[in-house]
Parts: structure tokens; C-alpha cells; sequence
């Protein structure tokens, strides 16, 4: 599914990625962990196209292509979807306008017949259901006024209705009570299955009681420095960070 | 960064729409303007005695007018010796009826979309098809007069309603009203005159439709309105021009006359022709509106979408002179490329506890200048009164222009006025956030302009809404920078 | 710009003005004459003195050969800041007194003189900076201020000094005998990395009607920071045009402070040119009007580099047959990308003889910039004075509580304390005296 290999990346002047090495397979769900400023946010946006990040080298091949050299929007509808952790207001725009026009656009790259308003309607009430999410939310202007838990829920439900390939949640648990963190996580539970795979991005374990990672990986200062199973993370929980500082201190 | 230039210029470089000419045979005044040209139209319309001496008056009192300065747009100086002021296409005998308009005609309407075949037309909209100096045919016409509308050309309600004509012409805008209003009281063509009686709810939307054709012309139509007690109507207005490399004058009057307890709507969506990248050609929209609100509790809104024109210079307003009475103006004005607009509202408070409303947003790109110019002017015995006013402007690119020239003056301490306004980008995270979700660039640009615009736009009826969202996406697309 | 000043009076000025007693400038006062004649005052059609008649009220008002009014004052007390230990740098009706000011501040801080003896003195200085912020052609009472200016001072701080005590400048006119014109000029250049705080009073004794016009040059260099407050609360028969101009250079800052209370017709015309990048410009204004006074505040702030903020704060309460105007342009320049500009203007209108024209004017020419202006005329929230109300407060205490309130804030440009209460006692002498 994806592959990266040595990938190293820049903002500005400042070096953040300095060769990351992850393989995805399919139906796989990898926790990215990492103390503050690791470089775990700058990985989910280089993935997913963002133009202030310069990638200084390596490679990542998703499903056989080269997914660097897609621009952010054929990134989306080859299948890559990015939970942002700050998701953006849109004023005037509602959400069903904005899903209408993107799922539509991306049914086009892929030869899909565009969906006229009754069967999106349709398509989106299902979608719905799934993350629990009201309809008159996503008749007001995207994420405007929305509270925390609210956006975090309207990304899931955009990933829902793109049936993305590879999801990346980018600090999804970040402001969310515990009440609005499950549902979510159901939200991406559901959605998970054998044909797709997931990256959280995550600084806490909490978010991975609930998304059980197949492999969790720890980031640190721009490179994976540890990878293990679901116990690394209880493992960090425990201990906190400093240790996997100071073992790459010895190293 | 060279990306979004390359989009720039791939979609500035676009074709203005509308910018075809028909070979329609035309029947014009010779060049210039003198009283011997108002008086071959007045001649050339049937006009009575009436209509030609206030015409002169007009003609006179602009010979002693100087064109007003202080828009802030520049433009090389008109010759106003060198302009056309009557054309008019050929036609036998007035048309009695559609199966008689000449077919070149009626496909030139078909051609912007317009249908003058009544029965093609899905829902109840009324139009007065106006091209180059006159009008062209009315639809509907039998149906609006079982109600007692009246809904014409200006010129045969000159010559059928002379009593309305008289009591209401020039009485919201007096000739003298300005340059541009005056110029137009002496040559105006044609125009739409539409009457509503009083209690009657016009049952749907009475539209004109002006389209400049022929080359060297100006084009001056006249629209006036009379609102009885008690009534309302929705009126629509839209316009397009063949591209032309020479500018071409646009100066129209509309008049609202609104009395106690009516509504008026009035929506235009203008696109007359911009002229090209490099500011050529395209046309000077210089455009007196103005309504009064007469009568107690009486309201008039304007919406506009302004996308055309090389310059415009309009602003719609209300004159609030009955207790209770209320304004509103919505607009959203678009310029790109080498366009310049001056365009906002006046809200005059007379009347008790009268209220008015202004939302105005602003977009410029290229190296378009754009200008908010309003007053909100409370006088002393409007007690009670309440403004609210929210001006935006968005740039895109940087080397475009956005102003914003609010006159704001209360005389009274009872009154209440609120002015807002924001100059903003469109974020390059929104754009990002759009195509992480599969929107290309260009269609994340139309989307949050239709967005930013939408509070505008939501006060259109809903065809032409649809029309003026295309309309903002065409004229915009990839500009951003 | 229609002529208003006629030929006749501005030769009577020219005629009362003896050139040779002010040798100082004669090229700019020349070229400055020249463009009085050839555009006269502002007119009642003049946009920027649309609401504003000062040059009616002059002609009508004043024979204009009574500028070199003499004056028996003999002591500043009356005048003073209580407690306020500054360097006083006293005008009477136009003339710099050596006598009554007095400079406590060390030399090496802080080079203080009158503008006269620095055209001899400090040559150098006055060449590079004098009449160079200031356009005559813009605004003709500067004009006439170039033109026919009596006195002014002179400010140099050197570079990387901080100037403890502020610089207190008292000016006053004596109108006990006779009209007075007057006419005087400030330049002060704040070097790089210095500090400064200015505050600036104007009085007037006596019943007679008094003009001045003040023109003044601030220069803040690099990483230098300025304070500056005005008050006036002048007599009821006072006209002031005063144009102030501040140019900044990177990294420096502004925190500006204007109070109008009193005076006939008051003009400020107040304007920041944003010539470096990285500036903060924090400008406040209270105009509290009552009586006929008019009080017109024409402010612009000119971005003309990136990276800078700016912020803009004016209040007015209005009572009586008062008036105020508000004019407030940010212009953001091409270049001057990732400005932050913003400015608010707040009014209350507590008469129904009192009237409000204003007009925050934004021109932007740059596209990756936050702008923003927000304008509000009303009354006090009912609900607010209601809830006070029944809580067992009086009306006009509710009232004034609440105004003090609305006024607080603008307050928060004047870091000296002594000076914040000196304002403060102001405000509300005038809360309770008149509103």
C-alpha cells in the first residue's frame, strides 16, 4: 500500500524529516508516537502534498506510484485522506456543498459517473449514521463555529464518504472529551477493513485504546527511532518519553 | 508560485462569453449630440410635446454640467461628439406580437439564453427585451394586465400611460441630479416601465434584459417603477455587450417610486463587456438608481452582482423618507485584470425608526482596482434608526486594489449605526484543506468565492443565483496568486 | 480645493509678518506662500474639511495681524501635570520662553532647544529633517504653519539612550488683552534604539478668541520607541489645527494618545508613515464634546513596508450641540505584505443636538494582509444601565459609570502614571460636570 524510504523534508531553512522509513500493508493501522516537534504532523502533511514542505530526498511509493509527484488534489483521489488536526473554516460553503463537489470531482478522475443531488443525499445520509453526526451540522458553513468535537466528527464523516485507501488522522484525539474521542474512533473503527489501512498520528496512547494500532512507531527528532506492537504504546504511556530520548542519546 | 501564474494567465486570457455581434440592421442618429439629436429621437419614438420639452430642459442643463471627478477610477476623457445616441435595430412596424420580431432578433436573445417565446419559458418570468436603444418585446404582457400591471417599454408607456409618466418621471431622480442623470434625461431610448397597483402581488419576476450590439453607441435606457400601496414586485436586470475594441458609454437611470407598505426587490446581474487583459475596449457603466421609499413602512432592496464593465460607477440607493421604511443593499462586485469599480450605496434616513442594511463584497484581481464608496446618513428627525453595514473585500494577486470610503453621519443620539468591514486573502490553507478532499485549485477558488459572496448571492431568485455563482467562478477562476 | 483665503487677507498676513524678524527658512516659507496663494484654505467643498469650517470661522473670527500678541504671564503653575516631574518647555501666544522652562534632564540624554536657535546651532540636524515629513501641499493649514511659523523646538535624543523624565510641552495662549495667532513647529529626532515620552497641553487665558496652528516632525529610527499624549481642554474660543507626523523606521514603536475635550473648532490632523518593517503603532483617541465644540480627528496610517501592526483606537461621547468627526485612512502600500492593520471607532451619542460624521477609509494594495475597521454610533446598552439601575444606582451615576467604562480603554496607550491619572481626573471631572 505504501512505502516510504529515507524520506527527508524541510520548511524554511529547518530540516524536520531526516529519513523516515515506513511500509504499510493493506489493512494495517500504524500509530505514529512522538514527543512535541518529532516531525509527526510534518510527515502527515508531506503525505499528503502540503506545498510548504520541501522534500529533500528519499521516496514514497503508494500502491506502485510515486505518490510525490501527485498534487494534492489527485493525492485525495488516488485514495489518500488526511484527517487534519486543525481543520479549516470555510465561510459561506456547507459542508454537503463542499462533499458534493469534491466527491463528485473525484468519482470524475476515476471515470465514475457523477452523483446527482438524490443519490449524494442518499449516499451521505448512510455516512451519517456512521459517525453520528447531525444533518444540520453539515448544513452550516464548514467548521465555521464549529466546536472541537464537532470538526474532529466532520472529518471522520468526510472520510467516511470518500472511502479513502489510506487514512491519516493527524492528532485526531486532540481536544476531544472522552465521550466525543469514542465516537470518533467507532466512526474509524467501522470504517476499517482489509482493503484499507490507517496512520494515527498521535502524541497520547489514549486515542489507541479505542483505534488498536497493528504496530505503533515512535518519531523522534525527524526519524522513527523504535517500532513494536500495541504494548509500546502502554509502554510509552507509562514511562513518558525521556527514556526513548535518552536510549538515542547512548546510540 | 510560477504554477499559479500559469493558471492566471490561462484563464484571465479567457474569452469574454458574450462578446459576439449580430449583423443586424440598424437604424441610428448621426454622431454627436446636439438639440437637433434629442429632438430626432424624441421625433424618431412618437414622442409627444410633453416628453420633448423636458428632454431639451435635460439636454440644456447637462450642456452647463461638468462630468464628475471624484470616483476614484481613471479613464481617458469621453467625446461625448463622438458617440452614437439612437440606434436601433430595423424593424418593419413595431411587433404586435412575437411571430412578428424579426428572427434574427429573437435568436440573439436565445444566444445569452433568453428566451422571448413564452411557452419555453419554465417558470413565470416576464421579460422586456431591450437591445441597443429600444425595446424589442415584453412577454407576458396579457397575463400581468388581467392584474392590472402594467409592464412595457418606456416608450409606449410614454405614448399609453402619459399620466404616470408625468406624475413619476424624474421625480426619485431629478434631472439634475447629476452628470450622468441628466445626460441620460435628454437621450434616453427605452427602458422598462412597470406599474403595480395597489394590494397586487406580481405573481413572477418581471425582468429587462439590455444588450448593446451595434459599434459606437451608447446606451442610455430609463427603468422606472411604481410600487402602489401595498404591493410588491421582483424585478430582474442583466446585460451583456459584444466585445468592441473601443469603450462604449453606459448610462442609465432606474427610479423606484415605493409607497406605503409596498416591496420592491430589485436584482441585476452585470456583465456588460470588461474590455480585454491589457484594459482595451469594454464598457463605462455609469448608472444612477436610486428609489424612494414614499410611503410608511415601505422596503427596497437592491442585490447586485457586478461582474462586467470596464468601469462602474453606481450606487444603488434608498432614500428613506416614510416612518419605518426600510433599505437594503446587497452587492457583489468582481473585477479582474485591468477593471476599475466605484460602487456602493447611499441610505438616506428621514423617516422614524426607518432601517437599512448593506452587505458589500468586494473582490479584485489582476490589477483591478475595486472601490466601496457608501453614506449612511441619519438626519435629525429620523429618530429610531438603525444601520447595519458590512463591507469585505477579498484580493487575490498582489498587485490589485481594494478600498473602502464609508460616509457615516448621525445627527440624531437615538439612532444606531454599525459599520464593519475586513480585507482579507483567501487562505492558502482553505485552498489546501479543499484539494486534500479531491477539489482541484481552480474549483476550491469558485468555492470559497461562492461562499464568501453567498450572503449576497442567497438574496437573488434562484435562477439567476445560479446564473451570477457561474458567472463569479468564470470570472475569477485561478486567479488567485 | 476652491480659494477660501483671499488674496487681500493673505496679503495681510504677509503684511503683519515682518520677514526679517524670522530670517529662518525663507526658501520653504516662500514655497509654502506660494502654494497658500495658489490654493487658499480649505472651503466648505474641500473632502477633507467637508464637516469641519475652520476657514470660515477664521476669516470670520480673526484680524489676522494680531499673531505677536504680548503676554503678561508670569507663572506656569495653573498649567502643570500635578506631580508630573518632566522637562517643561513652555510657548506663550507662539514664543518660545526660555524663562519658564525648564530642562532637568541630563545634557548627554536629551538636546532640547528652541527651533530658532537650532537653525543656528544645530544646522546640520535642521537641514536633514526640517520640513521634510510635513507637505504643505496637502493640507494648507500646514501650509500656513510653514509658511508663517513664530517658534517651535527642537528635540534630539542620541542613539541608544532612554530618557527618564518625559518632555512636558505647555502651550498657552494669553487672550486676556487681545486676539491670538499663533504658529509654531516641533521636530524631534528619537535616534536609533532611544526613548521618549512627549506630552503636550494647550490653554488659553483670557476671553479673547485664539488660532493656532502646530505643525509637528517626529522621526523614531530604528528600534526606538515614542510615547506620545495630547491633551486638549482649551477654552471655548480656542481653534487649533494641529498636524502631527510620525515616521517610523524598522523596529520602532508608537504609542500615541489624543485627548479633546474643549475648544471651539479642533483639528487634528494625525498621520503615521510605517517606513520600516517590524513596527508596532498603537494610536488611541477620546474625544469628549460638549457645548458648540467641534472636535475632528483626521488621522492616516500609511504602510508602506511589511511585517508591521498597527492599531487604531478612537472613542466619542458627544453631548450638547457638539459635533465630531472621524476620518481614518490605513493605506496599505504594493509591498507592504503581512501588514496588520486595524482600527476601531467607537461613538455615543448622548444629545439629539450632537452630530457624527465619520469615515474609516481603508485603501489596500497588497494582498496577503489582515485589515480590518469596525465603526459604531449609538447609546449606552439599556440593559447594562437597567441592571445598575436596579441595583440602587442613580441614573447619572449608572450613566457615568457606564461611560467611564466605555472611555477606559483608550487609556491604555500612556504607560506614565502620573499622566494616566492626570487624564483620568480629567475624564471624569467631565463625567460629572457635564454628562
Amino acid at each position: 500500500m505504501l512505502s516510504i524510504k529515507n524520506l527527508q523534508a524541510k520548511i524554511g531553512d529547518k530540516q524536520i524529516l531526516n529519513g523516515i522509513n515506513l511500509e504499510v500493508k493493506p489493512g494495517e493501522v500504524h500509530a505514529i508516537m512522538g514527543p512535541n516537534g518529532s516531525g509527526k504532523s510534518t510527515l502527515a502533511s508531506v503525505l499528503a502534498g502540503r506545498e510548504e514542505f520541501e522534500v529533500t530526498g528519499g521516496e514514497v511509493v503508494y500502491n506502485g506510484k510515486d505518490l510525490l509527484e501527485f498534487s494534492p488534489e489527485d493525492r485525495a483521489r488516488e485514495g489518500v485522506f488526511l484527517a487534519f488536526q486543525y481543520p479549516v473554516e470555510i465561510p459561506g460553503v456547507s459542508t454537503i456543498n463542499f462533499m458534493k463537489t469534491a466527491v463528485n470531482q473525484i468519482r470524475k478522475y476515476r471515470g465514475q459517473e457523477t452523483l446527482d443531488a438524490v443519490s449524494f443525499l442518499g449516499l451521505m445520509k448512510e455516512k451519517m449514521k456512521l459517525v453520528e453526526i447531525d444533518q444540520s451540522l453539515l448544513n452550516r458553513s464548514l467548521n465555521e463555529g464549529f466546536s472541537g468535537g464537532e470538526k474532529k466528527r466532520n472529518e471522520i464523516f468526510q472520510m467516511a464518504m470518500l472511502e479513502p485507501k489510506l487514512s491519516i488522522l493527524d492528532e485526531t484525539d486532540s481536544g476531544l472529551d472522552i465521550d466525543a474521542l469514542k465516537i470518533v474512533a467507532g466512526g474509524v473503527n467501522k470504517l476499517r477493513s482489509s482493503n484499507n489501512s490507517t496512520i494515527v498520528v498521535t502524541h497520547y496512547q489514549r486515542l489507541l485504546e479505542y483505534i488498536v494500532p497493528d504496530f505503533v512507531h515512535v518519531l523522534y527528532k525527524g526519524k522513527i527511532v523504535k517500532s513494536g506492537g500495541k504494548e509500546l504504546a502502554l509502554e510509552l504511556e507509562a514511562k513518558g518519553y525521556d527514556w526513548i530520548k535518552d536510549e538515542v542519546a547512548v546510540a | 508560485m510560477s504554477k499559479d501564474n500559469q493558471l492566471l494567465e490561462e484563464l484571465t486570457s479567457r474569452e469574454y462569453e458574450h462578446g459576439w455581434n449580430v449583423a443586424l440592421e440598424t437604424d441610428s442618429a448621426p454622431k454627436g449630440l446636439n438639440e437637433d439629436i434629442v429632438k430626432f429621437i424624441s421625433e424618431r419614438k412618437n414622442e409627444p410635446e410633453w416628453m420633448l420639452e423636458w428632454r431639451l430642459k435635460a439636454f440644456r442643463l447637462w450642456s452647463k454640467m461638468t462630468e464628475p471627478k471624484w470616483p476614484n477610477v481613471t479613464y481617458p476623457a469621453i467625446n461625448y461628439q463622438d458617440i452614437i445616441y439612437y440606434s436601433a435595430p430595423k424593424q418593419s412596424a413595431k411587433p404586435k406580437n412575437l411571430e412578428d420580431v424579426d428572427p434574427e432578433l429573437i435568436k440573439t436573445f436565445e444566444k445569452l439564453g433568453i428566451s422571448l417565446t413564452e411557452q419555453k419559458r419554465l417558470t413565470g418570468v416576464a421579460v422586456d427585451a431591450v437591445i441597443d436603444s429600444v425595446s424589442v418585446a415584453t412577454t407576458f404582457k396579457e397575463k400581468l394586465g388581467e392584474l392590472g400591471i402594467i409592464f412595457c417599454s418606456f416608450s409606449e408607456a410614454v405614448r399609453e400611460h402619459p399620466e404616470l409618466i408625468k406624475k413619476y418621471l424624474g421625480s426619485v431622480v431629478p434631472m439634475s441630479d447629476n452628470y450622468f442623470a441628466a445626460l441620460n434625461s435628454a437621450v434616453f431610448s427605452d427602458g422598462s416601465f412597470c406599474y403595480i397597483p395597489k394590494g397586487v402581488r406580481c405573481p413572477m419576476e418581471l425582468s429587462t434584459y439590455f444588450r448593446i450590439n451595434a459599434a459606437n453607441t451608447g446606451q442610455f435606457e430609463r427603468t422606472l417603477i411604481v410600487a402602489e400601496e401595498g404591493s410588491y414586485v421582483s424585478y430582474l436586470e442583466g446585460c451583456t455587450a459584444p466585445m468592441r475594441d473601443e469603450n462604449q458609454l453606459h448610462a442609465a437611470v432606474v427610479e423606484i417610486y415605493a409607497m406605503k407598505d409596498s416591496h420592491v426587490k430589485y436584482s441585476t446581474v452585470q456583465n456588460w463587456y470588461p474590455g480585454d487583459k491589457e484594459g482595451k475596449g469594454g464598457i463605462y457603466n455609469f448608472v444612477t438608481k436610486r428609489a424612494l421609499c414614499a410611503g410608511d413602512n415601505s422596503k427596497v432592496s437592491w442585490t447586485q452582482v457586478e461582474t462586467g464593465s470596464a468601469i462602474t460607477w453606481k450606487y444603488p440607493s434608498c432614500v428613506l423618507k416614510g416612518d419605518n421604511s426600510s433599505g437594503e443593499f446587497y452587492s457583489v462586485a468582481v473585477t479582474n485584470n485591468m477593471q476599475q469599480a466605484d460602487t456602493g450605496t447611499k441610505m438616506i434616513h428621514i423617516g422614524k425608526n426607518t432601517k437599512s442594511r448593506i452587505v458589500s463584497k468586494g473582490i479584485s484581481a489582476g490589477k483591478s482596482q475595486n472601490s466601496y464608496r457608501g453614506q449612511v446618513h441619519i438626519m435629525k428627525r429620523a429618530e429610531g434608526s438603525r444601520n447595519f453595514s458590512q463591507c469585505d473585500s477579498l484580493l487575490m494577486g498582489d498587485q490589485c486594489g481594494a478600498h473602502t470610503f464609508p460616509y457615516i453621519d448621525v445627527e440624531n443620539s437615538s439612532s444606531k449605526v454599525e459599520h464593519e468591514a475586513t480585507t482579507s486573502k483567501i487562505g492558502e490553507d482553505q485552498i489546501f484543506y479543499c484539494q486534500q478532499r479531491g477539489i482541484d485549485e481552480e474549483s476550491a477558488v469558485a468555492l470559497i468565492v461562492n461562499g464568501y459572496a453567498k450572503e449576497v448571492l442567497n438574496q437573488l431568485p434562484m435562477e439567476f443565483a445560479v446564473e451570477a455563482q457561474k458567472l463569479l467562478a468564470l470570472t475569477l477562476e485561478g486567479s488567485v496568486g | 480645493m476652491s480659494t477660501a483665503i483671499t488674496s487681500k487677507s493673505l496679503s495681510e498676513i504677509i503684511g503683519s509678518f515682518s520677514a526679517a524678524e524670522f530670517p529662518e527658512a525663507t526658501a520653504s516659507r516662500q514655497q509654502a506662500i506660494r502654494i497658500l496663494e495658489s490654493k487658499g484654505l480649505p472651503a466648505g467643498k474641500n473632502e477633507e474639511y467637508r464637516f469641519t469650517p475652520i476657514t470660515r470661522a477664521v476669516e470670520n473670527v480673526f484680524t489676522w495681524k494680531t499673531q505677536n500678541t504680548p503676554t503678561e504671564i508670569t507663572s506656569i503653575d495653573p498649567f502643570l501635570i500635578e506631580g508630573l516631574d518632566a522637562n517643561v518647555l513652555v510657548f506663550v501666544n507662539g514664543k518660545f520662553s526660555q524663562s519658564l522652562s525648564k530642562i532637568i534632564s541630563p545634557e548627554n540624554e536629551i538636546n532640547v532647544k528652541s527651533l530658532r536657535e537650532a537653525f543656528d546651532k544645530d544646522r546640520e540636524l535642521v537641514d536633514s529633517y526640517f520640513n521634510k515629513l510635513v507637505s504643505p501641499e496637502t493640507d494648507s493649514f500646514a501650509a500656513l504653519n510653514t509658511a508663517f511659523w513664530q517658534d517651535g523646538l527642537l528635540v534630539h535624543v542620541p542613539a541608544n539612550t532612554v530618557v527618564e523624565k518625559p518632555l512636558l510641552l505647555l502651550h498657552i495662549s494669553d487672550a486676556a488683552n487681545a486676539q491670538v495667532v499663533a504658529h509654531t513647529r516641533l521636530l524631534a529626532i528619537i535616534e536609533a534604539g532611544s526613548k521618549l515620552s512627549i506630552v503636550e497641553k494647550f490653554d488659553t487665558t483670557g476671553e479673547q478668541a485664539s488660532l493656532h496652528t502646530f505643525t509637528e516632525e517626529i522621526e523614531i529610527k530604528e528600534n526606538a520607541a515614542l510615547e506620545y499624549c495630547k491633551i486638549q481642554n482649551d477654552s471655548g474660543k480656542a481653534y487649533q489645527v494641529i498636524n502631527t507626523n510620525i515616521r517610523q523606521a524598522d523596529s520602532s514603536r508608537v504609542d500615541t494618545f489624543t485627548l479633546t475635550l474643549n475648544g471651539q473648532i479642533i483639528r487634528n490632523n494625525f498621520a503615521i508613515t510605517i517606513a520600516g518593517e517590524k513596527c508596532e503603532s498603537h494610536f488611541n483617541g477620546l474625544y469628549m464634546l460638549t457645548g458648540n465644540t467641534l472636535g475632528d480627528n483626521h488621522t492616516v496610517v500609511d504602510h508602506q513596508k511589511p511585517n508591521s501592526f498597527s492599531n487604531e483606537m478612537y472613542k466619542g461621547v458627544l453631548d450638547g450641540n457638539s459635533k465630531g468627526v472621524f476620518n481614518g485612512k490605513i493605506f496599505v502600500r504594493p509591498n507592504a505584505q503581512k501588514t496588520n492593520a486595524f482600527q476601531s471607532n467607537r461613538n455615543i451619542a448622548l444629545s439629539s443636538n450632537a452630530a457624527i460624521n465619520t469615515k474609516p477609509q481603508l485603501e489596500i494594495w497588497a494582498d496577503d494582509v489582515k485589515c480590518s475597521h469596525g465603526c459604531t454610533i449609538g447609546q449606552l446598552d439599556e440593559e447594562a444601565m437597567f441592571y445598575l439601575q436596579s441595583r440602587g444606582i442613580d441614573k447619572s451615576t449608572a450613566q457615568a459609570m457606564m461611560l467611564y467604562a466605555f472611555t477606559a480603554e483608550t487609556l491604555n496607550t500612556i504607560s506614565n502614571e502620573t499622566v494616566k491619572h492626570y487624564v483620568d481626573s480629567l475624564i471624569s471631572e467631565r463625567l460629572h460636570k457635564n454628562f
